[in-house]
């Protein structure tokens, strides 16, 4: 999505030329402290407000999280889970999702468009829209299932980390807006020792799980969440254990690839493509499947998964 | 609120019952979360439902709705056995130790001097003994068994755990955990803060599930200190100021009320309001009531108004009858009333059976119509199908919409729940042919006056007398109606000292309330009000965040009524000699000369500890109540009553059941619904991501909660053959709505004196207009009675029934 000219690309998608690096700025992050979120959804407004977008108005099936998932439109999005572990310990867990902006993102590794994903020193990974094919290849690599493709424009869009406001010392939207301070934004140092304070604050009150979630598999990520169940991720709408770049991707990237990029491709592209969008879930399972379901039954459920 | 919303984040125990802040307020639970995060303070969450604020809690606790206060009794009751109250606070700062008349008791239900025909008691028995010397007479030992604090014990003897448990459904373990937390904060160190709202006022007997917690404050010593009080959650942002100005249909702005009919002169309007101190020693601070009222009528008639005229006290109004909302309607409905003005409100929606406000809409002559938006109100002619199921050819009411500004439009004042008055400025100007309220008023008022000049009329006295002092006549600045609130010298006011010092020049601005005067020299549109725009410039525009003492209290941000004051009662926060209770958060103390600290004192600045004042200062007793004489109609101790329409016999006293003196209409007592035709019990609720039926008309909103719902159990579900997503029908005596059933583990069945009792939770945001999917008024389900005090309509508890849509709706 960025228009803004960068001098600190560390990494674009697709291509073998040095990228602009003159200016190095330190690796910032996006602490989410579930066990703070009232789930009111001031950050998905913000989001909306911030980025100009809207989405559509869409219908009830059951569940708060509305939009029912992450569009091109909805780049952030609460994912509610109700989880009663124990009889009588219910727990009603709200998680913000969205871009984790992974330090070895995965779709920027599945991009074969030259450019149109890149990563920032600070970390952030964008979306340069006006490079992008719209082949969706970025979807297939996420890990965390994120990227959406555009019915209108065929580009892929996700959540920039308000890359524009970050340039200029704001912090992201959503933070700004989040009443409870659920949402902290800083270096990813101070992020991670704030962090601590936080799980020190849970181990207290009875969460002796309580922990940090910055996943290895993908080299650790520029969104990071304290969950009260940190040894259970799945628990919080499904967010992957132990998330890594699809071994497929990896293949994709090894082999295929490079047809692609000397134009010989197409038809495997589309091939590859139609196996994206149709193939495989990745992401595991989880309550709200059975809610898109029912608005796929429906027939108003919009793309994505 | 007591406090104000910072102060939050000194607690060491938050209770959210009969609210839901982390909904209903998500900026104010900021400090919720500061005091978790910073305070290492918990959460208790006692609610129907399992809401957003539970997600956060440390303790939920579950309760059927409509039952709280025999939780709270309950709570009285294990304070009282296991010895954990505040005994030196309890002693000294409550009525704990007054002797109460011979005669008062209670039994079986009802307080001394019920009638039975006119739904209402003689409460003349419910008052103090009064000695030979003029005072009440106390008992410092607590152990006369007349004394409040004896007859308070033995009238919660009743409310036992296993009662609690009974009525209330909350499992006792949890219960008793919750009183556990909450008993700690006796301590002189410890302290809770009650957060509620609608959840505890919307009751037949809302004031009095208020007071039950106000009561727990007073004898854990939690009220008048930092991180403590009774917080009222105000559902607008200015709704604070509605009810400080007087907006209600009895009252005159700044608490007083509005006279009655038999008060026929402005002394017999007076006697009753002389607050003689009931104890040796007390301010009675309410004894000035003539300075502020005679202030008020000189604001309202200006040169008019004189000592010779009574200042023109004939010109207010007087009531007959308390003309309450849901009196209106009953007026409307029984077609006795023929134009209506309906400003900034949306009652289509917001008042009880939605078919009987058609019904009384359709029988105006006109309805006035002035909102931002297009309400349902303004629209209620209309057929919306099965949402507005109406015939417009049969409805002859004439409706004029006057489009008014919106908050953001203009400049002004709003008061929140902390009591601040904050300016704030127009961002935009209004669209299209949009004015201000202040503009369609001033309109309507000189349009009114001029016909009443060229005509005359029975009584056109007040009108053409009414004091309209402002630059452009047509349009009244903001300034100017704060100016005229804040209040000024009318004359010159001379020392009584010295006659040649004047204290205050003609039309200089008051510094404060002690300045004003019952002999007309000071004028005062709302006396509490007074201080907010004084010869220093408007104090409600001050943006200051500095916080010297790091109270929370910043006293250079805007500006909190009464003087600036952030915690009401402070004087409590120290003990007898004036040493703080807790000196980590001190808010005042006595320095030896005067008192002083992070907050204005409530109490006169230089009185010394040893003079015996008590801290309830506006109290003629000079002691907070927990036995509230006849101040409020049913009862001096708050009783559990079911509400009107219960699952179950009240198991206290199944004779009286609901509230014996709420005032219940003819016809509307007929389609109250039994538990045998409605087995279910319904509250009706707000959800974070709309503001009543405002903001389903913005696009951002209505995307995040586009459509209706209602919120069911898993077992209930079960039972009815009910998946997650299905439409529902729920009905009620009154009607019926349909929405998509949300199935939830939030919600769970209850064990109700022996009774599985199930719970359907109905957010109300969706109507006929706007961006949102259309949806059904939750007041078509709810029934038409109010609290007994202040007739708040009861939707927080009624029986309804369930069942599957069919597929095709």
């Amino acid at each position: 999505m960025s228009t803004m000219q960068s001098l600190d690309v560390t990494r674009r998608s697709a291509t073998t030329r040095p990228s602009p690096s003159v200016r190095e700025t330190e690796e910032v992050a996006k602490l989410i402290d579930i066990s703070k979120c009232i789930g009111c959804k001031a950050c998905q407004a913000a989001c909306y407000e911030w980025n100009d977008l809207r989405d559509e108005i869409g219908v009830h099936v059951g569940v708060y999280d509305n939009p029912h998932d992450l569009t091109e439109n909805s780049w952030t999005l609460m994912r509610f889970t109700e989880v009663e572990e124990e009889e009588g310990k219910l727990e009603w867990l709200i998680r913000k999702d969205g871009c984790m902006h992974c330090a070895d993102p995965g779709c920027l590794k599945a991009c074969p468009a030259p450019g149109a994903i890149v990563q920032y020193s600070n970390g952030i990974v964008d979306f340069i829209s006006e490079n992008c094919i719209g082949c969706g290849y970025c979807v297939k690599g996420c890990p965390f299932n994120i990227p959406r493709i555009s019915k209108k424009d065929q580009k892929a869009y996700k959540c920039t980390l308000c890359s524009d406001r970050v340039s200029v010392g704001l912090e992201p939207a959503c933070a700004k807006a989040c009443p409870t301070q659920a949402i902290s934004f800083g270096t990813k140092s101070d992020m991670v020792e704030f962090a601590q304070t936080r799980i020190a604050d849970l181990n207290e009150r009875g969460y002796d799980k309580a922990g940090l979630y910055d996943p290895p598999g993908v080299g650790g990520t520029h969104v990071m969440y304290v969950l009260q169940h940190a040894d259970r991720p799945e628990l919080y709408a499904g967010l992957p254990k132990d998330p890594k770049i699809s071994p497929l991707v990896e293949a994709w990237k090894g082999a295929a690839k490079p047809l692609a990029l000397v134009g010989l491709g197409l038809t495997a592209l589309f091939g590859f493509l139609h196996y994206v969008t149709g193939g495989p879930n990745e992401v595991e399972e989880t309550d709200e499947e059975q809610a898109k379901k029912t608005i796929d039954e429906r027939g108003d459920g919009r793309g994505g998964r | 609120m007591t406090n104000t919303w910072a102060d939050i984040k000194n607690t060491n125990l938050v209770v959210i019952m009969g609210g839901n802040a982390a909904e209903a307020h998500p900026c104010g639970f900021k400090w919720v979360t500061e005091a978790k995060a910073h305070n290492k303070a918990k959460l208790i969450v006692v609610d129907p439902r399992f809401t957003r604020s539970a997600a956060v809690s440390d303790l939920y606790v579950p309760i059927r709705a409509g039952s709280d206060i025999a939780w709270l009794g309950g709570l009285i009751n294990y304070l009282l056995t296991n010895d954990k109250i505040q005994h030196e606070y309890v002693k000294a700062y409550t009525n704990a130790s007054f002797i109460v008349k011979a005669g008062f008791a209670f039994s079986d239900g009802l307080f001394t001097g019920y009638d039975v025909q006119k739904r209402d008691y003689d409460r003349s028995s419910w008052s103090y003994e009064i000695g030979e010397d003029g005072y009440a007479r106390v008992d410092e030992t607590l152990q006369d068994p007349r004394c409040v604090f004896q007859l308070m014990k033995a009238h919660y003897t009743r409310y036992t755990a296993e009662m609690v448990e009974r009525i209330c459904g909350s499992p006792k373990d949890k219960l008793v955990q919750a009183w556990e937390w909450i008993a700690e904060t006796s301590a002189p160190d410890r302290v809770m803060t009650s957060m509620y709202a609608l959840g505890w006022t919307q009751h037949s007997k809302g004031s009095q599930n208020i007071r039950t917690m106000a009561m727990v404050q007073l004898l854990l010593g939690n009220i008048g200190v930092a991180g403590g009080g009774m917080n009222a959650l105000r559902g607008h942002s200015n709704i604070q100021g509605l009810t400080d100005l007087g907006l209600m249909s009895n009252l005159i702005p700044g608490y007083m009320t509005l006279p009655g009919e038999e008060e026929i002169s402005k002394a017999i309007y007076l006697k009753p309001r002389g607050f003689k101190p009931l104890r040796p020693g007390q301010l009675s601070y309410w004894q000035n009531y003539p300075k502020f009222f005679v202030s008020f009528l000189k604001s309202m008639y200006g040169k008019e108004a004189t000592a010779d005229n009574d200042f023109r006290y004939d010109w207010l109004p007087k009531l007959d009858l308390a003309y309450d909302v849901l009196r209106m309607f009953e007026l409307m409905h029984r077609g006795s009333i023929n134009g209506y003005f309906c400003q900034g409100f949306n009652p289509l929606m917001a008042f009880p059976n939605k078919k009987k406000l058609v019904n009384g809409l359709s029988k105006l002559k006109f309805l006035v119509v002035m909102d931002p938006l297009a309400t349902e109100t303004a629209s209620f002619w209309e057929n919306h199908g099965q949402y507005n199921d109406v015939d417009p050819a049969q409805i002859q009411t004439e409706v004029f919409r006057l489009p008014t500004t919106c908050f953001a439009e203009e400049d002004g004042s709003l008061t929140n729940s902390g009591r601040w008055l904050q300016w704030h400025w127009k961002g935009a100007d209004g669209p299209g042919e949009s004015r201000s309220d202040i503009v369609i008023m001033s309109d309507l008022f000189l349009r009114l006056r001029e016909l009443y000049r060229k005509e005359g009329g029975a009584f056109p006295d007040p009108i053409l007398g009414l004091h309209w002092p402002y630059k452009l006549t047509e349009a009244p600045s903001p300034e100017e109606i704060a100016r005229e609130i804040n209040g000024y010298a009318v004359e010159d006011i001379p020392d009584p000292k010295d006659a040649s010092v004047v204290l205050m020049r003609a039309g200089q601005q008051l510094d404060g309330f002690a300045q004003l005067r019952d002999d007309g020299k000071t004028a005062c549109g709302c006396w509490i009000y007074s201080g907010c725009f004084t010869e220093k410039g408007n104090q409600m525009a001050r943006r200051d965040n500095s916080d010297p003492y790091d109270s929370g209290l910043a006293p250079n941000w805007a500006w909190a009524w009464p003087v600036n004051r952030r915690i009401l009662y402070n004087r409590a926060s120290c003990d007898a000699n004036g040493k703080p209770w807790n000196p980590r958060h001190k808010i005042i103390e006595w320095n030896g000369k005067s008192w002083v600290g992070a907050d204005v004192p409530d109490y006169p600045p230089a009185m010394k500890p040893e003079a015996g004042m008590d801290p309830f200062i506006m109290n003629a007793e000079g002691v907070a109540r927990l036995f509230t004489l006849g101040l409020m109609k049913d009862g001096p101790f708050p009783e559990h009553y079911e509400p009107f329409e219960a699952p179950i016999a009240n198991p206290l006293h199944p004779k009286v059941n609901a509230n014996p003196v709420a005032r219940v209409f003819q016809g509307d007592l007929e389609v109250f619904g039994t538990a045998d035709d409605y087995p279910l019990v319904a509250t009706t609720y707000r959800l974070t991501e709309h503001f009543h039926y405002w903001s389903k008309h913005c696009r951002i909103n209505a995307i995040l909660q586009p459509q209706q719902f209602v919120e069911i159990g898993e077992a209930l579900a079960k039972a009815k053959g009910i998946n997650n997503g299905d439409m529902i029908k729920v009905r009620s005596n009154r009607g019926q709505i349909i929405a998509v059933a949300v199935v939830t583990k939030r919600i769970r069945p209850l064990n109700v004196d022996g009774k599985v009792i199930h719970t359907v939770g109905i957010p109300i945001h969706w109507g006929f207009t706007g961006l949102t999917k259309k949806g059904f008024g939750a007041n078509i389900l709810t029934p038409y009675v109010g609290d007994a005090n202040i007739e708040t309509p009861e939707y927080k508890a009624f029986l309804v029934d369930i069942e599957r849509a069919t597929p095709s709706v």
